[in-house]
């Protein structure tokens, strides 16, 4: 088992290098150091201010020097401060990382809870009018922008009916919960419908398996069929859909943080692309790979454990 | 007198709606089998042996399955009027399955042990050890060191075991009548011999019925005592299997016989069956 | 959260600023219009003789649902084509087809409620120009044909971003799955690469850099789009490897170039169709996302995203304002919503098994 984790992550390494070189051909090659100068220093700031800030980062030095540098600057998590505020990088993320967990992690969860429980019952009553129906809203689902169910979430929900804040947020401890509560069901709400559907195929296709028919024959009721035998076959082939993204999760989400004033991650990322703040987004951007690739290989080590017909080979 | 029959089955029809058009997978079929008795099903593929084997606890998806006709009696009550909860009782209970694809038919994430003791609980909640009945049923199917094994997962066992495994769990309450759908095609030709052996022994042992549907006479010779033989969802011939096999009247099981091919025999070319010339005189 | 007013600028790539430049003279969307049509209409005719395809649509036609989602499609593409194409009205500007149909409603100054009489917020109230049929909105535009005039939006950003990302993906995907070896596994390793980064980070990065536009927004999805049909592509073709007539082709001495264009890639077009019209809805949605994250449409271009964005702070004005938001919003869904059921009914219709 150990082995098998270090040839993984062995593995991502040329991965990482590759999203550095991504970055570093998006951020040093096809920027010009004199735009960037302009964007951090304002547009009338003189030549000689933005040959200085250009000096200073090193950009006027050779592309290979560039690229060593910036490689060892990633490897060892060197961020350049903010433009906007200044803060050091890691400072940020170590800050704002809680708020955006507190959404998304029992957004996941709940929205997992929720696609499977559908999926499940799509397959229980499967080909009758109602399972037509289900996929259908399924579809109608995926087919709505995120930003329209935050922003009827919020004047609808919030503003209408007045019955949770429709903005902002306070660590008070149990208190703090109130405010979770629309931003947490507008994230299952946005995932609902593309979930349920994949949820849905993955289970149809269990169903099609010969020991479901043993099982029936040997007088297994079909909730039971479903709620065990499949279910947990399911749940091995879902761990391969879903858990890459939990590492990730800490990033948290653009649009509901910003919508409902969430002092998380996202929040952060999003006034960052509002005000060109460059360091952010690449920071942002880095991470966010590395936090998937991690995810990827927690998937690899899952599947391995959850699959008896891999674990024990 | 003889006793009533364990199963009758009574012109039973059925049609499964397909994407060109309605298929007669078995049209009109009737056979008795009696307690204790073994019959054998034999045909070639698309014959609606399977299909019937299925049939018996309604254990065909419907849709696109429709029974459009016939009864299936099981000691005097018809399978195919039962409510979910009667077929669920007789399921496994009285009457057992046994399938093809060993490796698939097995769930793949439970243990032979949890997988036998779900039919157990099930079926005989008045067992107290469920792994002793595990063990004695794994022994009486012949597999070595059942407390080892029962812990295993299907992968884990060979092709051959894993039937043993199937056949054990069937056997788990004592059903009345064992269906066997293919039990041995799936399996090396030395397993074959074996897993048959096994149920003959069973049979001998426990006295009950089964049914084994096949389409290879060669296995059948030995362990059933009758045999029908089915062409297109149609019974064309059925009667004890040494008469069948030795004097078979109609041309299809005569066709079917003579593809048999024999050690010793001197022939030009293997011989083939002319389908849609017995199609026509069916 | 107050907008910063610094406008993104085009950092430096002087290549895509003139992309955008070009893609916005009136001719050369005019000239795209027409050939984007006229490609549809030529695969469809190589389409027709594919036994595979003809008994695919004889299986679409009795699909009731997709033949709706199919029907609404076209009117889409007709309005947005109608809209596309301009020509040169006196006074030297630009009209499109779609204004002489609609033609001749007024603007009036700013926002009016829809079949209202009068300014939103005007005091006294003074009588309007003309009937908006869903209001106006900020500047005085006519909602409802502003939505009309969003489908060309979305109709030019789902072509150009499709024409870069169908292309690069099948064609990769081909080469990964026939060639196998090195090929591949630089292939792989190319899209596991891209893969890894979120996309919506990777994609306001490259519009940060690259600046707005139709042309770098196109660009920037087609660049991150292509991995999932290249995975596709890449196991069907592998899968189509193995079958014999492959083998057969292959022992006939058949060069690679022919078997690959006369017997893998007919097999596969129906799997880039399918990514087609499903990737499609993908994009809309993308633009609708990135126009609410500021890295969208240009100021000036109608579209939907742009819509919904400005109808975040809309609602919360006194008296509230909906229907930029609403309209945007149904037209879209409308789009999307049929674009993801006609895709299904192309997949059942292809292959009947996977219900």
């Amino acid at each position: 088992m150990l082995n098998y984790i270090l040839r993984r992550l062995l593995y991502s390494i040329p991965v990482v290098a590759g999203v550095m070189l991504i970055t570093f051909l998006l951020f040093n090659v096809l920027q010009k150091p004199e735009a960037a100068a302009a964007l951090n220093l304002g547009a009338k700031a003189s030549a000689q201010a933005k040959q200085e800030w250009i000096h200073n980062r090193g950009l006027d030095e050779p592309m290979p020097v560039q690229f060593v540098k910036h490689l060892g600057r990633l490897a060892t998590f060197q961020f350049e401060p903010s433009w906007r505020t200044g803060r050091d990088m890691r400072e940020v993320f170590a800050k704002h990382a809680g708020p955006s967990l507190l959404i998304t992690l029992p957004g996941f969860v709940c929205g997992l809870i929720a696609a499977v429980g559908l999926a499940l019952y799509q397959v229980f009553v499967r080909n009758s009018l109602l399972d037509r129906s289900m996929t259908l809203a399924a579809v109608a689902l995926m087919s709505v922008p995120a930003m329209v169910y935050i922003i009827f979430g919020q004047a609808v929900i919030a503003l209408a009916l007045n019955y949770f804040p429709a903005f902002g947020f306070d660590m008070q401890g149990l208190g703090t919960a109130r405010f979770l509560v629309l931003p947490v069901l507008v994230m299952v709400l946005v995932n609902l419908g593309h979930d349920a559907r994949l949820y849905r195929a993955i289970f149809l296709e269990e169903v099609g398996q010969d020991y479901v028919r043993t099982a029936l024959a040997k007088g297994v009721a079909s909730t039971r069929v479903l709620g065990v035998h499949v279910l947990k076959n399911g749940l091995i082939a879902l761990i391969t859909l879903t858990v890459a993204h939990l590492p990730a999760l800490v990033m948290g989400s653009l649009l509901i943080e910003n919508f409902f004033g969430i002092p998380g991650l996202g929040n952060v990322l999003f006034i960052a692309i509002q005000t060109s703040d460059q360091p952010v987004v690449l920071a942002s951007v880095y991470l966010g790979s590395l936090l998937y690739i991690a995810g990827l290989i927690l998937t690899d080590l899952l599947y391995a454990l959850a699959d008896p017909r891999i674990r024990l080979s | 007198m003889p006793a009533a029959p364990l199963l009758s089955v009574r012109n039973l029809a059925i049609d499964f709606a397909a994407e060109t058009g309605t298929v007669e997978a078995v049209r009109g079929i009737s056979f008795d089998l009696a307690a204790g008795e073994t019959l054998a099903i034999v045909g070639e593929s698309g014959s609606g042996k399977s299909v019937t084997g299925l049939a018996l606890t309604r254990l065909l998806p419907e849709p696109p399955a429709l029974y459009k006709t016939g009864e299936i009696l099981l000691d005097g009550t018809d399978v195919l009027k039962m409510k979910a909860r009667e077929l669920r009782n007789i399921r496994g209970n009285r009457i057992a399955y046994v399938f093809q694809e060993p490796s698939t038919s097995l769930n793949p994430v439970f243990t032979i042990r949890s997988q036998i003791a779900e039919a157990i609980r099930l079926h005989r909640p008045e067992v107290t050890d469920v792994d002793a009945e595990i063990v004695k049923v794994l022994d009486m199917v012949g597999i070595v060191n059942p407390q080892q094994r029962m812990r295993d997962y299907p992968h884990q066992l060979s092709g051959g075991m894993q039937q043993r495994a199937m056949i054990a769990m069937a056997l788990s309450c004592h059903p009345d009548l064992l269906i066997a759908d293919e039990p041995t095609t799936a399996l090396d030709v030395t397993i074959q011999a074996q897993i048959i052996d096994q149920l003959r022994a069973l049979k001998k042992q426990l006295g009950m019925s089964i049914i084994l549907i096949t389409h290879n006479f060669g296995i059948i010779s030995g362990i059933a005592e009758r045999v029908a033989v089915m062409f297109r969802g149609k019974i064309v011939e059925e009667g004890e299997t040494g008469r069948v096999l030795s004097q078979p009247e109609h041309p299809y099981t005569k066709a079917l016989i003579e593809c048999i091919p024999q050690l010793g025999r001197k022939r030009e070319r293997l011989a083939t069956i002319d389908h849609a010339a017995l199609e026509a005189a069916l | 959260m107050p907008l910063a007013s610094l406008p993104l600028a085009a950092a430096g790539s002087g290549f895509f600023t003139s992309l955008n430049d070009f893609l916005n003279r009136w001719w050369v969307q005019d000239f795209i219009v027409v050939f984007g049509f006229g490609l549809v209409f030529v695969l469809l005719r190589a389409g027709s003789r594919n036994e595979r395809w003809q008994r695919a649509w004889e299986r679409l036609k009795r699909d009731r649902t997709g033949l709706i989602a199919l029907a609404v499609i076209c009117l889409y593409l007709a309005i947005g084509g109608l809209e596309a194409l301009q020509i040169p009205s006196s006074g030297g500007g630009r009209r499109s087809v779609l204004d002489l149909v609609v033609g001749g409603i007024p603007s009036e100054k700013t926002y009016s409620a829809p079949l209202a009489n009068t300014l939103l917020t005007e005091i006294p109230p003074k009588p309007l120009n003309g009937r908006h049929l869903l209001g106006t909105d900020a500047l005085g535009k006519d909602v409802f044909v502003q939505t009309l005039k969003a489908c060309r939006t979305a109709l030019i950003i789902g072509g150009l971003t499709s024409a870069i990302y169908i292309p690069l993906g099948a064609l990769l995907g081909i080469i990964a799955g026939y060639f196998r070896r090195w090929a591949d596994d630089l292939i792989q390793y190319i899209y596991s690469t891209l893969a890894s980064i979120p996309s919506i980070l990777l994609l306001v990065a490259i519009l940060m850099i690259l600046g707005k536009g139709l042309g770098t927004m196109s660009f920037a999805l087609g660049i991150t789009g292509w991995v999932g049909l290249c995975r596709l592509i890449r196991g069907e073709t592998m899968r189509q490897n193995e079958r014999a007539y492959v083998a057969a082709a292959r022992a006939l001495g058949q060069s690679h170039w022919r078997i690959v264009t006369r017997h893998l890639l007919p097999n596969v077009m129906h799997l880039v169709l399918i990514n087609f019209v499903l990737g499609f809805s993908g994009i809309i949605l993308s633009e609708a996302i990135l126009s609410y994250l500021s890295v969208g449409s240009p100021v000036g271009t109608p579209s939907w995203g742009s819509m919904i964005d400005g109808g975040r702070s809309e609602l919360s004005r006194d008296p509230l304002i909906w229907w930029n938001l609403s309209a945007a919003t149904v037209a879209l869904f409308g789009l999307v919503l049929s674009l993801n059921l006609l895709g299904d009914s192309l997949r059942r219709a292809f292959d009947p098994k996977r219900g």
